[in-house]
């Protein structure tokens, strides 16, 4: 099957920046795919690349297989990109703004799904307003309803809840996730980790212009975080048995590694056998957060 | 999937239209009052003294060298201000990630600034119209001249928008080269009356047979033979086409 995002090799620089620095990958039909990386690691520069904003001086990049400068229309059809700054037309309403960006892909007749981004979006009530009098967030609503005029295969969200109120937030991912239910790729850049782990089947870090990881989050998730077990134990110390890769954290507080959730009852029966007294506990997941600062370390220049 | 589709354009076309025509009263009323105060004040203080074409009145030999002054000044300013606006406000991406092509970009944008210079050229022939009833002899000529300087300009004004990166710098394009250019293309007197040295200037100046074309259409009468004015004024259009599709096509300023 074709590739929903191909790029082999881009490279951009902008002035003394390497903005782009041999970046390969391939985004599968389906997948829900996050770019991930901290300011300037080039993630706006590689959307921009896929949606014609910005030509590389080197590589290839091509949208359901369609190469990006020689069978631009084709790539552009195929590709909603949701930019990162919030920008609008003053000259228009709402709707006007939707039935434009409709048609400059040659669409006519487009009402009926543009009446459905309207509703999906929280924007029927707006519809006419013009877009100057519109708050950021509902501003934002439309600019992915503009991305999604044309109904295509692939969704580009380049930071979209940046500065976005959580029930915005939560319908936002919600339409989404149908989107990606109903077959549409969607490749997402977000500060917010958690949205990623929570969303996104497989993770590419970029730093400096290159890709510094490239997996599924399982797999991230197992190979550069743990899931920890954290007691607090009153008046007594920890058995030897469990000193293995603990941590002491003060006041109390250790830090124990749990390979398996299944394990957490043998080390609790272990504590109890060697008469420490549990004061307090919790079990915390692997999280993004963890493996993003990890290989953001390792990956330092 | 994407049903099958059609071209952009007129899409675009539409928006650039609706763009000025939306805020008409400073894009075309606004332009109009200005040509009818330049009317009165130099019909006014000059009637008297001046007589450039036999049996032509000072104010009548104005009106045309002002209409076509006002079209050529309009069609620049849609072009130009449409661009660097949404390029400042950052707009211009809804333009850039569709799938129009570099000709039906050009095309949208110029198609609408001559529509705006025209709508204006109208707007002072229909104001004037109580104030002196002019000939137009050549009426063809008329629709020609004012065809080819509303996309000459209109083009430029495209060129100014991609090459501008502030509000300022296009100010300085269109004072510095468009306004001088357009208020030394004969507008208020004949080229005849000048120093021989400012008619060879005037005459590398490409607004000028415009503005001298023009005026044939209206009295049968110029400084120049029409034809060789429409055919130099084409040039000038067709060489600035030429720089501005190859603007865009390579992505100048545009397409970072």
């Amino acid at each position: 099957m074709t590739a929903a995002v191909e790029v082999h090799d881009l490279a951009k620089r902008y002035g003394r920046v390497q903005a782009l620095d041999g970046v390969s990958l391939a985004v599968e039909q389906g997948e829900f795919f996050a770019l991930l990386g901290p300011n300037g690691a080039g993630k706006t520069t590689l959307i921009s690349v896929l949606g014609g904003l910005a030509h590389a001086d080197t590589g290839r990049a091509s949208v359901m297989g369609h190469d990006v400068r020689t069978d631009f229309r084709a790539a552009r059809r195929a590709v909603g990109i949701v930019p990162q700054e919030v920008v609008f037309d003053p000259f228009f309403s709402v709707r006007e703004t939707l039935e434009l960006q409709s048609g400059y892909f040659g669409l006519r007749d487009n009402g009926a799904w543009i009446d459905e981004l309207l509703e999906r979006l929280g924007l029927a009530s707006k519809a006419s307003a013009n877009m100057r009098s519109l708050s950021g967030g509902m501003k934002r609503r439309v600019m992915v309803a503009q991305a999604l005029v044309h109904r295509p295969p692939v969704i580009v969200l380049d930071e979209p809840t940046a500065g976005v109120d959580v029930e915005l937030r939560q319908s936002l991912w919600a339409f989404v996730r149908d989107l990606n239910a109903a077959g549409h790729t969607i490749l997402l850049t977000t500060h917010y980790l958690e949205e990623a782990q929570q969303l996104c089947s497989r993770i590419a870090m970029m730093r400096d212009g290159r890709i510094v990881a490239l997996d599924s989050t399982e797999r991230l998730l197992a190979a550069f975080s743990e899931r920890v077990l954290r007691v607090k134990l009153d008046g007594s110390t920890l058995p030897a048995s469990l000193a293995a890769g603990s941590v002491d954290e003060g006041e109390g507080w250790w830090r124990l590694p749990v390979p398996d959730v299944a394990h957490v009852e043998g080390m609790l029966a272990r504590l109890r056998e060697a008469g420490a007294s549990v004061g307090n506990l919790e079990v915390s997941e692997p999280e993004l957060e963890e493996v993003f600062v990890r290989i953001m370390r390792e990956t330092a220049r | 999937m994407v049903p099958a589709v059609r071209s952009g354009f007129p899409t675009l076309l539409r928006k650039e239209v609706m763009r000025f025509w939306k805020v008409s009263f400073q894009t075309v009323a606004a332009p109009v009052l200005t040509t009818l105060l330049y009317l009165l004040v130099f019909g006014h203080a000059l009637a008297a003294h001046v007589q450039v074409f036999p049996g032509v009145s000072y104010v009548e030999f104005l009106i045309p060298g002002l209409a076509m002054m006002a079209i050529l000044q309009n069609a620049f300013a849609n072009s130009s201000s449409s661009i660097i606006q949404s390029k400042v406000t950052g707009n211009m991406v809804f333009i850039l990630l569709p799938p129009l092509s570099p000709v039906e970009i050009f095309g949208a944008y110029l198609l609408a600034s001559m529509v705006r210079g025209l709508v204006v050229g109208m707007g002072v022939f229909a104001a004037t119209l109580w104030l002196v009833p002019l000939p137009m002899k050549e009426p063809l000529w008329v629709l020609a001249f004012a065809t080819v300087g509303s996309g000459m300009l209109g083009t430029m004004g495209i060129i100014a928008g991609i090459w501008s990166e502030k509000f300022d710098q296009l100010a300085a394009f269109q004072n510095f080269f468009v306004l001088p250019l357009t208020f030394l293309a004969g507008a208020f007197y004949s080229v005849h009356t000048l120093p021989p040295f400012w008619q060879a200037v005037s005459r590398l100046n490409p607004f000028f047979y415009a503005v001298d074309g023009f005026r044939y259409g209206f009295f049968a009468q110029s400084d120049v033979a029409p034809a060789a004015s429409l055919a130099i004024a084409t040039a000038a259009f067709a060489a600035l086409s030429l720089i501005t599709l190859q603007l865009l096509r390579s992505g100048y300023k545009l397409r970072h």
